[in-house]
């Protein structure tokens, strides 16, 4: 996803003058580097220093430009935080947070480099819109729309090749969830990597009787509560699926939306308030809850259907 | 017998309103100190030591060195100042009013609910504010940004950013100094309100600064050769002509100032960083400011 991140930025360059890149002596991890080679007076490495970074792209957007900021999502969501709210957020400024390595993606650093908090964190940032796309078509659409808005966006980026689902497929809509499968057994809305997982376990679901309504959330805030509940008011269950902790990402926004309007019985599928490890990615996933094999078998206890 | 050498009758005029305007921002700097307290004890809230050490910059700033349109607080060009140290709110609120931003009367409406004039300078809130401070440390970047912006669209205004004691203790700043000297964006400029105390005491116990002009110079700014008196407009005046010379960026100016300036016990006191001013420092200090301003009347 980091590649299709790197393309996007080039190809947005020519029809967005103003767009200039940020990044913080990641550039190369980041594919910012492309951006760089092709715009080097449009962009800015300001060295292992995150949170002056974040200010500076403010200071920016207060002068007409509109900054992308690219770091690993956990220094930007974290190390950054208080600017991201204080300059970003409490100011509404047009600016695009890119949380690169997010999840578990930075699999072989290990848990100083995973980011699995970074949803919540800036979920509660008032003003600010959260964007976790599930593949790289979807991310380059995305960052045009995050382009595009009157406030702050983030975006959260995978660092791996991950299997394309939208080539071809109506093009990301800000603000709305993309239903992949139409079921009436049970929801699963899901966001980022793992949804090429849950459209796999929906598909042996089916095989085994169970229908699932699928829903793609790329966009955690504002949250599409229409489509959600509209889901939720025919499966009458919900399971929700994320590489981030279960404490204040996308299981907790859903449950925050559905209490309010239509509650329903719900499962969470993410971390399980702990930290992971180094790994090879696929596996690390697959250790820490984030299968098509564990989906499913969640996804069947929640029908109430787990011995088929 | 009477000698008489030529004499250029324009430079002469010139020099006599510089000198009168001097004076005339001198005596507003001490006026505004006083609607600073005053709002300040009616409304119980409210920074006072680092609102009265900024007076004459800011006035300094905003009526004479910034080019800025009040009646359009967004045009494009104007000069950029983003007052790092936010805590001097009552002293930037009171300047901008009086420099034509928003009422004068609307002073009254301080840290009140439904109030464009919040506790700390918010820039959707407030006309003529640059950027929402408060929290430390954030104000150097910030104007980096607004530099380097001006580079890349081809502007050619000015970013000031003035910062206290407080600021230059956040590693933020720090790093904001490591990457201006990097970009040197021209005309960005921070500007020192050294008054060298902070809430808690005196900087030299509670975060020594010192040697701060090498510190900075070994960052690789251009540092003005002096510290000038920032309580003293003429001296404000002559660090602006250091200024206007300079070729080389990223600069610095570091003013010597007093904390709590004009009220004789309060200057120097960290109690006064943001100690609401009661009933009876108010009857005390008030008389003092009155003195001063008479003074600075007769001068006029």
């Amino acid at each position: 996803m980091r590649e299709a991140f790197g393309q996007a930025l080039v190809a947005l360059a020519p029809k967005h003058p103003e767009m200039v890149v940020l990044d913080a002596d990641v550039a190369t991890s980041t594919r910012t580097l492309l951006f760089a080679r092709a715009f080097p007076e449009r962009f800015f490495n300001f060295g292992v220093a995150e949170a002056n970074m974040v200010d500076i792209a403010g200071g920016m957007a207060t002068c007409g430009l509109r900054p992308v900021v690219s770091t690993f999502a956990v220094f930007i969501s974290l190390r950054a935080a208080e600017q991201v709210q204080t300059t970003i957020c409490y100011n509404r400024l047009p600016v695009v947070l890119a949380g690169n390595y997010a999840g578990l993606s930075d699999s072989y650093d290990g848990a100083s480099h995973q980011s699995i908090q970074d949803l919540a964190v800036m979920r509660a940032m008032p003003n600010l819109a959260v964007v976790a796309p599930a593949d790289g078509v979807e991310l380059a659409q995305a960052l045009e729309a995050a382009l595009q808005r009157d406030g702050p966006t983030f975006l959260r980026i995978c660092r791996n090749p991950t299997p394309v689902l939208f080539a071809g497929a109506p093009p990301f809509e800000f603000g709305k969830i993309r239903k992949l499968r139409d079921g009436g057994d049970l929801t699963i809305a899901v966001c980022g990597v793992p949804t090429f997982m849950a459209l796999e376990a929906a598909e042996r679901l089916a095989a085994g009787g169970i229908a699932v309504d699928l829903l793609e959330v790329a966009t955690l805030k504002p949250l599409d509560v229409d489509a959600l509940a509209a889901s939720a008011r025919k499966t009458g269950r919900v399971l929700t699926v994320e590489e981030h902790t279960v404490q204040g990402g996308l299981g907790s926004a859903v449950a925050e939306a559905l209490a309010q309007c239509q509650p329903v019985r719900m499962d969470l599928v993410g971390l399980e308030d702990c930290f992971a490890e180094s790994g090879d990615y696929l596996k690390l996933l697959a250790k820490y809850g984030l299968s098509s094999t564990h989906i499913e078998q969640r996804a069947r206890r929640l029908a109430g259907r787990s011995d088929l | 017998m009477l000698k008489a050498g030529k004499v250029d009758v324009d430079t002469v005029l010139a020099e006599t309103e510089a000198l009168k305007k001097a004076a005339a921002m001198q005596y507003l700097a001490q006026h505004f100190r006083i609607q600073v307290l005053d709002i300040l004890h009616d409304k119980g809230t409210g920074h006072w030591g680092g609102a009265a050490s900024a007076a004459e910059l800011l006035v300094t700033l905003y009526f004479h060195a910034m080019s800025v349109r009040p009646e359009e607080p967004l045009w494009p060009e104007r000069d950029r100042l983003v007052v790092s140290k936010g805590h001097a709110s009552a002293m930037l609120y009171t300047v901008l009013a009086h420099r034509g931003y928003f009422p004068v009367a609307e002073l009254d409406t301080f840290r009140q609910l439904d109030s464009r004039l919040q506790g700390h300078p918010s820039m959707h809130s407030t006309p003529g504010v640059e950027m929402s401070t408060g929290s430390l440390g954030h104000g150097l970047s910030v104007g980096l940004g607004m530099a380097l912006a001006a580079r890349v669209t081809g502007n050619r205004y000015w970013s000031y950013v003035l910062v206290g004691d407080g600021d230059l203790n956040e590693g933020q700043t720090w790093e904001a100094v490591m990457a201006a000297a990097k970009y040197r964006p021209p005309r960005l400029v921070a500007l020192v309100d050294y008054n060298k105390v902070q809430l808690d005491g005196p900087s030299a116990e509670i975060m020594p600064l010192d040697p701060l002009p090498d510190k900075l110079r070994a960052f690789n700014w251009c540092v003005a050769p002096r510290l000038f008196d920032g309580n003293s407009v003429h001296e404000v005046l002559e660090s602006l002509e250091w200024l206007r010379a300079q070729e080389a960026w990223p600069a610095a100016i570091i003013y010597s100032t007093r904390k709590g300036r004009g009220v004789s016990f309060m200057e120097d006191n960290a109690h006064w960083h943001g100690a609401p001013i009661d009933d009876g420092a108010y009857a005390q200090a008030r008389p003092e400011l009155e003195a001063t301003l008479a003074e600075l009347e007769a001068r006029l």
